[in-house]
Formats: structure tokens, sequence, C-alpha cells
């Protein structure tokens, strides 16, 4: 484990991305394959164990860490308060052994974790405690983020790719294609991952998604509106949908398979007149109705494996199409935008029994920018988050590329919220209260209604931080609460009814707009006012 | 029940007795320094009591100023009180103050580290009744390694940085760190460290006092066209970020400091590196050190007191804490 906790080591000290793909070339060029693939699994945000094969969990942790270095639990606790990282902490209360084992990355994991996976706690305590008393502290740590599931080394899995890329000769695309979806950490797998021949396996892949970049500029600033193709941002979750033959398969964005879940589009998709790839939006639309429904709506059905027929009715989805990324199995991704839509145009056209369920994301067609914006102002009364801005001449990218895409939503909802709670933050913020939540008046009460993480300065952060150790009233192991003062403009998307929320709503995206020293805390605003935003 | 001979007032912890403060925050007339760190020494005292060994910071950091300088060991009276300076091996100088009255003993630790610091004398165990400890890295995490293996790092990072033609700025405290890692280093390497202006006066009051010291160049402000691709930079905490870091074209960040045995600590910071080196006591030499003196009762001062003396309560001590204006929770103070 050693050359994994020395990768480790290099990616957390750097901040420049050059530097992390080095540390990655050297890694990958030099590691065993059975070593390579779990830390290919690891980086791209892999687990070992899990809800079904438990190896320890934080409470557990926190209790064995105690024993083993006999301190009592409560100092374990403040130990964690001021350190901010579970496995950090654990690998810091214990002092180092004389000798470090050297087993490889594969054998710490497949032999002395997943082995005792699922098993008695003392089985699984004697196997974690082998590794504290064995490993040095930089290994250690590694070895405990194993444990807690996280490595959060500031890596994104392009930067893995394209390392991978650059030592194999593998086009990147294809790379990113073959991880998609559910894989397993072994040789065989990052055989064929690496593999320059093209394989079976490549065809029942999805593409990597294309992503838009938020549009900060003026949308004047893009040239000639009529490079644009212009549509609604709409507000359901990012679906790719392939119809190759007999396999159907529907992605999400979050990499993962739908099948199952949404029968009807599948219904839809066998009646497409060709094998196809489509891109585009999962929404729930009621046949009747001239906008999508709000997004819980929607939440309800990716909850359910198998909806019933009450649900199918009262919550029947629709996907809106708008990218064509395969047709009779030629890859299109590389053609203009404006011949894969055309394509799609007629797939659609020639295909009637697709087209209950399937449609096409109407292009949006106006004389200049200042006419869009006047259309994006009347987003929020078309149940859409905006404008979507794309190329006419743009391919198809994989990732987050700026250029072609823009996302050009309407301006953020506001409210004017009170500070309640602080607790610390992660990684580079974990010595520092950066984790808050804010309140409105419900009478003569404040009541919780967000949680935000960003949005402040740096500089803001280090005063608020000190504040809140200032002005703490009672603590609730990490979370402090603290005098109700600090007012902060808080932005979101949009409120949804919710009864988990004490508060009845659930306000969707929340932000730090700005800091209002201008505001005490009686100028916040009322729950009355956000109860009327929900829908 | 004998008096307190230490209480907490507004200006700083005071000794009836003895009618003094010891290393007040605000202006009184008669005070007891037990180190030069600008937390502890301030200007406007009327009369400053301090080591012998640490006179001379004093004179740097306050200038002209009436001094009662005494060896370490040595018995002197103030008021009713009967006192004597004993080293705390927290940088040249420092002192705990032993203050006995009617047979009653209390020390005051000021700072202090157990470490071997090849630039003060040697933390000394004063048996006491009532033992004022400081408790900057008051929980278990807290535990340093070696710093020779430390001082190994920071020459083969200067090595690496060679290597990439970039310059290695370690950022450490201009009294005591700068001088315990230029004295550490010295055992790796001969090759001269540059160092920033402010740091030269502290640098040489070291070398007046005898201590061994890797050889520096100060840094001129003036002078133009230097290359310091691959030499190793020590300069305040303050110059980062500053227009002074300009001189270096490319250039690697490092700070020693204890703070940066957290990894938090230094990527909310975002130096390249983080060397953990520290002039305070870590966790387990805290408990030694109270342990040793054999004192009943423990007062803490700054950092982490609630962890330390909840640990010394429920191992049957009787504890206090006094809060102070020395350096805070956030890390930001000398250490």
């Amino acid at each position: 484990m050693r050359r994994f906790a020395d990768l480790y080591r290099r990616l957390d000290r750097s901040t420049a991305t050059l530097d992390k793909r080095a540390a990655l070339i050297d890694y990958f060029r030099d590691a065993p394959p059975r070593d390579a693939v779990w830390a290919l699994w690891l980086l791209s945000g892999g687990k070992i164990g899990g809800a079904k094969a438990k190896i320890a969990g934080s409470g557990e942790l926190r209790a064995w860490i105690a024993a083993e270095s006999a301190t009592p639990p409560w100092l374990v606790e403040a130990s964690y308060e001021q350190v901010g990282d579970l496995a950090e902490t654990l690998s810091l209360l214990l002092d180092d052994p004389q000798h470090s084992d050297d087993a490889p990355l594969h054998v710490w994991i497949e032999q002395r974790l997943l082995a005792v996976a699922g098993r008695d706690e003392v089985t699984r305590r004697d196997a974690v405690t082998h590794g504290w008393r064995h490993l040095d502290r930089e290994q250690r740590l590694v070895f405990n983020k194993l444990l807690t599931g996280a490595l959060r080394v500031g890596v994104s899995q392009r930067l893995v790719q394209q390392a991978l890329a650059e030592l194999s000769g593998v086009d990147i695309a294809l790379l990113a294609q073959r991880m998609l979806g559910k894989w397993t950490p072994d040789e065989a797998f990052l055989r064929d991952l690496l593999s320059r021949e093209a394989l079976p396996g490549d065809r029942a892949q999805p593409y990597p998604f294309f992503l838009a970049s938020p549009l900060e500029a003026e949308p004047a600033s893009l040239g000639d509106i009529d490079d644009w193709l212009l549509e609604w941002k709409w507000d359901g979750i990012r679906l790719q949908l392939i119809r190759r033959d007999n396999d159907l398969a529907l992605w999400s964005r979050g990499e993962e398979r739908l099948d199952g879940r949404f029968p009807e589009i599948e219904r839809a998709a066998a009646g497409l007149a060709r094998n196809a790839v489509l891109d585009g939006e999962l929404l729930v639309w009621h046949a009747d109705a001239d906008a999508p429904a709000a997004f819980a709506s929607l939440q309800t059905r990716i909850q359910r494996l198998k909806p019933g027929a009450k649900s199918l009715s009262e919550h029947p989805a629709k996907m809106i199409a708008y990218d064509l990324l395969e047709l009779d199995g030629e890859d299109l991704r590389e053609r203009p935008l404006r011949e894969r839509r055309a394509l799609l145009e007629t797939l659609w056209a020639d295909s009637p029994d697709a087209q209950a369920r399937i449609a096409l994301s109407p292009p949006v067609a106006v004389r200049d920018w200042a006419a869009a914006a006047i259309l994006r102002e009347a987003s929020r009364a078309r149940g859409v988050e905006g404008l979507m801005l794309k190329r006419r001449d743009s391919p198809y990218r994989s990732g987050r590329r700026r250029g072609d895409w823009w996302k050009w939503k309407v301006d953020p909802l506001t409210i004017d919220a009170v500070l309640l709670y602080a607790q610390a933050g992660h990684g580079r913020r974990s010595t520092l209260y950066t984790d808050y939540t804010f309140g409105v008046w419900d009478g003569e009460a404040l009541v919780p209604v967000a949680k935000a993480y960003s949005g402040l300065d740096d500089a803001e952060i280090l005063k608020l931080d000190r504040w809140i150790r200032a002005n703490t009233l009672e603590r609730f192991g990490p979370v402090r609460s603290v005098t109700a003062h600090h007012v902060f403009e808080l932005g979101f998307e949009g409120v949804n009814r919710s009864t988990r929320h004490k508060s009845g709503i659930a306000v969707r995206f929340p932000r730090i707009l700005r800091w209002r020293h201008d505001k005490s805390a009686q100028d916040a605003d009322q729950l009355g006012a956000l109860q009327a935003l929900a829908r | 029940m004998p008096q307190d001979l230490i209480v907490q007032r507004p200006e700083g912890l005071f000794c009836p007795a003895g009618n003094f403060y010891i290393d007040p925050s605000r202006p009184v007339a008669r005070a007891v320094i037990t180190h030069g760190h600008g937390d502890h020494a301030r200007p406007g005292m009327g009369e400053y009591h301090g080591s012998r060994a640490g006179l001379p910071i004093l004179q740097w950091r306050l200038g002209q100023q009436q001094y009662h300088s005494y060896e370490y060991g040595e018995s002197f009276a103030v008021g009713n009180a009967r006192l004597s300076l004993h080293p705390a091996g927290h940088v040249l100088g420092s002192a705990q103050l032993r203050i006995e009255v009617d047979g009653e003993v209390w020390v005051a630790s000021g700072d202090y580290k157990r470490q071997h610091d090849p630039t003060c004398a040697a933390f000394e165990v004063v048996p006491c009744d009532t033992f004022i400890t400081e408790a900057t890295f008051g929980l278990p995490i807290y535990r340093w390694p070696d710093t020779a293996d430390v001082a190994q790092d920071i020459v083969a990072w200067r090595d690496e940085c060679a290597a990439e033609g970039v310059a290695a700025v370690l950022f450490c405290y201009a009294l005591g760190k700068a001088q315990r890692v230029l004295a550490e280093l010295h055992a790796f390497t001969d090759t001269p460290a540059w160092i920033h202006g402010a740091m030269v006066p502290g640098v040489e009051v070291y070398r007046a006092a005898g201590i061994e010291l890797l050889p520096t160049r100060a840094i001129d402000n003036d002078a133009r066209g230097t290359d310091y691709a691959g030499q190793l930079v020590l300069a305040p905490p303050s110059a980062a970020g500053s227009a002074w870091m300009r001189r270096f074209k490319r250039a690697q960040t490092g700070f020693a400091s204890g703070w940066m045995l957290i990894r938090g600590n230094r990527r909310r910071r975002n130096y390249d590196r983080g060397f953990v080196v520290s002039d305070h006591a870590d966790w387990p030499a805290l408990l030694r050190t109270v342990r040793e003196t054999g004192a009943r009762r423990i007062i803490a001062t700054h950092g982490n007191t609630e962890a330390l003396v909840r640990t010394l309560n429920d191992a049957g001590l009787r504890t206090d804490i006094f809060r102070t204006d020395y350096s805070g929770e956030d890390g930001s103070g000398e250490d």
C-alpha cells in the first residue's frame, strides 16, 4: 500500500493539475495491474464494502480507536471536531509501529478487508486493528480512507482518464465510455479498459454526457444569434436512451441505469424506427398539460424500482429529446449539431409509435438576444429553468467543456435568512465552521429552512468562523447553535413542499449570495413568503 | 487552605504577594516576562523581569526599557514572593516562573516543550503544588515527529525544488522557529539559506548567544536578478502572498508549524508543504510534564484547555482554567 499512499500524498499536496496528472501517470505506469485497478476504483469514487458487506461503521471505528489508543470516547469526539476528517483523526490518534507492513494495496483490500466484510464485529475489528498496528501514519491515513469511504483528494474523473489515455494510447473518449456504469475492479476490466482493439462490450455502453456551463457573460458576446440553437432548459433529469436492436438501456447522468423504472419510456424507445442513441431530459408530464410537473413529482418516480399502476398514471414520464448521438450504429458525435438535429427530427417523424412518450425539445425562435432575454424572464411560468444556448456547428463533446453549450438560467429567487447553526467543513475547510444552517421567522420563532456551504469568500469565512466560536449558544456534537444575529441573502432555484422538513418546505440549491451586514435578525423574511412560492 | 498565589485579572495573571503580573496584556507597573514572543512580551510595562538568556531578545523586540534579568535558578524576591526562573525549552531565554510564598510553591510554565532543541536550554522539571500549564496542543491527535526527520524532509524538499528549478520558500516565525530550523538543518546540509530581512536581527541575536546555525544570507530588497531556483528561503508567514514574493519567479511554499500536522490547516492556507515543527509540548509531553511536577492542582491557560482539564480531572487532579489573550484556537499565533 506504500505506493498508493505515496500517490495519495502527492495528489493531496498539489493544487496544480499538471502535477496531479504527472503523479497519476507515475503511479499507473509502475503499479501492478491488480493494485492499479483498485486505485482506479477508489479514485473514481468507488467504495470498499458497503451496506450489504459492512467492514466498519463510523460509530464502530470511533469505539475501536478509543480502545486501541486508550482515549476516552469524548476525547475521540473532541479530536474529530478539531481535525474535521474521521480517517485523519483515526490516523493521528496512534503512534507509528516499529515496522510497517508493506503488503500491496490489493492484498489489503481483498484479503484483509473484503474477506471480513459482513462478518461479526470481533472479526471485522481484528482486521481493522491489524491495519492500525502495522501501517505507518501515511499508509494508515489511506487505509482509514478505505474504511470511511471517500478519498476526496481533488482528482476529477477526467484527470484520471487523461493519465490513462496518455499511458495506454487509448482515446480518452473511448476510455470514458468504457468506464461508465457499473464495473468490477479486476484485472480483466483493466485489460479491456486499456485495450486498443474495439471490444464487443463497447457497443452496450453509453456515451459520456456533454455538460453545459453557466453563462456568465452577456449573451451578445456570443455573436450572431443565428449561429445558436436556443431551447428551454428543462428541470428534470438528464437521460441517455440507447436502443440497439433488442438492447435497450436508460442511463442517467449519474451513470446509473434506470432500466425498469420508466416502462413507458422503454415502450416508446422500442417504437423508434431505427437503432439510435438519444440525449434528452426526463420529466413528468401529464398528457393534457402544457408544462411539465414539478421536480418533486419526478422524484417519486425515480425512487420506485417497479412503479405500480397508480404511480404510472399519477406521474407519467416523458422524454424531451434534444440530441442524437448515434444512428444505425454510426457515431454522430463529431458531426455538427445542425446535422444531428436534422437527423433527430427525421427519426422522430418516422417513429409515430414513439411520439406519445418521446417528444422533441422545441427550438425557441427569436430575432435577437434582447428578445431571448424577455422570453427567459418568463421561464418560471413555463416550468423551465431558463434557456439553453447551443452552437449550431458544434460537435457533441464530453464533460463540462466551455464554449459550445451554455445554460442561461433565470436569476435565482432570494430570501434574507438568519444564521442559526454552524458545523465544521471538510477537506481544506475542515478546521473552519463553513457549513451553515439558516432560518426565517415563523411568528416569534426562527425555523431552519436551508443549509448552504458556499458563497462567501475566504476573508468572510474566517471572520464568520471567529464570530461563531465567540457566539456559540450550545453544542450538539460537531454542530454549534449561535446567537441569531447575522443575516444572509440566500439564492435558490425553487421551493417544494416537504413533509420531511420541520418548516414544511424544502428549498432547491440554496447558496449564499451576500452577507447582509445592513440587516438585523428582525429584518429576515417570514416563512409565509417561502410557502407562497412552493409548488 | 492557602491563598492562591496567582489569580486572573483583566491585565493578565497576577501575583498578589509580589504585586506583579506574568506576561500581562495591558500596561502594568511590574511584569515578569516568560519569553519574547509578541503575545507574551508587550511594550508599556514599568519594570520588566526576565531571564538573562532572554534579555537580548527583549531588547531587540521592545527596545530600551527598565530590565531586571536573572540567571536560571537564581533566587530573587519581589514583594513578599520568592521567585526563580527555570528553562522552559520553548525558545532562547524562555523561562518558567517558580513562586514561593510561605512554603507554598506555584510554577507558571509560560510556553514550553520537551523535545530536544539545539537553540535553547532544555525544560527543567520544577516540583510544585500548583502548575499553570499551557495547552496550545492539548488534544491526543498532537504527537510530534522527530525533528531530525523533519529537517531531512526539508532538505529533500529543497533538493526536489532544485530539480524543478524553483525556489523553496519556507515560512516560519522569526523568533525561535526560524533559528531552530536553521540549527536542525545544519546537521544535514552546509548550503546557506536565504533569510527575509525581518529575520536578520533575530538570527543575529542567536548567533551572538553562541548558537550554531546554518550559514545565512539576507535577501537584499534592492538587489535585482538573483536566481533563487533550488535555494532554501526562510520568511515570516506574513510574507506569504505579499509583493515580496514576486522576486521568486517560481517557488514552492512550505510552513513549519505544529498546526501543519492537520492537513486541513495546510490546505486552507494553500501551502505546498507542511512541516511539523512545534515549540510547544504535544499531548504526551503535556501529560508527562504535569505528572513529573508532582502538582496536585493544575491550571490550564491557552489552547485546548477543556480537553486537558477534563483528562486531568478524570485522573483525580484538581483543575482550573485561566482565560488569557495568548494565541487562539485558529492557529494564527506563534508556535
